[in-house]
């Protein structure tokens, strides 16, 4: 189960509104390589992990980018509260508002809603943990590009923050995985695990 | 301190817990580490308790209360007003 503690893993306190930038950075709430898929991926591949360490990374990876989904959805919120309707329209988010007003509501930046085909769990450990890989470098990729299009340091602080995560979780993904290997002894064919025939 | 302090304080101290949790999870056998994490988890504690004498309850149903309800209390978060400013050498 899990206990929700009442503070963010890292502050945001934006003063001045950007719907521009709660545009794109929405995708990291509910686009392709956001902060949900990312948990419901690491969270839903954690029942058919193998070794202790990684089954502990899935879980706490996992439990970690519920954090980051909040602080994602928090500054969405708080880039578009004071913005009016014709500053949101002026972003591009008029269609945004017909559906949501100033709601956060999972959508990628081009207004997809939220997929589980985003996210994968193939139940063979070896082929998770490479997802989660590039899973990470993908949301590291995306954070850059996010930092790229802003200019408030309320803004880019909290997303350099994010990015940081990525290259962490990476590291520590690669690291369960050369367990699992270890683990699974195939580490000369560290791609492909020998399909077990009694199943 | 004041509530900003005492909250960039424990953010910064769980902050430390959550990143060294995760290198544990693939170097359980890192003492150094270990002793690291848990002195730093019993640090946060203190202090955590002497928030929420002061600012009311952190945990859902893992925090006690004083009467009334103090859960519901303003602000939560995603409000602007929770937070705190990093400032200076912070960045």
């Amino acid at each position: 189960m899990w206990i929700y503690e009442k503070k963010l893993e890292y502050p945001i306190k934006i003063k001045n509104p950007n719907p521009r930038m709660a545009k794109y950075i929405i995708s990291q709430y509910g686009g392709p390589d956001g902060e949900l898929a990312a948990s419901l991926r690491y969270l839903s591949q954690r029942f058919s992990m193998v070794t202790p360490q990684a089954q502990a990374t899935l879980n706490d990876i996992g439990t970690e980018e519920l954090a980051h989904l909040e602080m994602i959805g928090t500054m969405v919120k708080q880039l578009t509260e004071k913005a009016s309707v014709e500053e949101l329209e002026r972003a591009g988010l008029g269609a945004y508002f017909t559906d949501h007003d100033r709601a956060v509501y999972p959508v990628s930046a081009s207004g997809t809603p939220f997929t589980a085909a985003y996210l994968q769990s193939k139940g063979d450990p070896i082929t998770d943990l490479y997802e989660n890989m590039a899973a990470e470098q993908k949301a590291r990729s995306t954070y850059e590009y996010l930092i790229q299009l802003a200019d408030d340091p309320d803004v880019i602080d909290p997303l350099r923050f994010l990015r940081e995560r990525e290259v962490v979780h990476f590291q520590r993904f690669g690291e369960a995985l050369r367990l699992v290997q270890d683990y699974l002894g195939d580490r000369k064919r560290v791609s492909m695990r020998m399909p077990d025939k009694k199943r | 301190m004041n509530r900003d302090e005492m909250l960039k304080a424990l953010t910064a101290m769980d902050f430390y817990a959550v990143d060294m949790a995760l290198y544990l999870n693939t170097h359980p056998d890192d003492t150094e580490a270990l002793a690291r994490y848990n002195a730093i988890v019993n640090e946060a504690n203190t202090l955590r308790q002497s928030y929420e004498q002061q600012y009311g309850p952190l945990y859902s149903f893992r925090s006690c209360s004083a009467a009334p309800w103090q859960w519901i209390n303003d602000p939560w978060p995603w409000q602007a007003q929770f937070n705190f400013t990093l400032g200076g050498d912070d960045k």
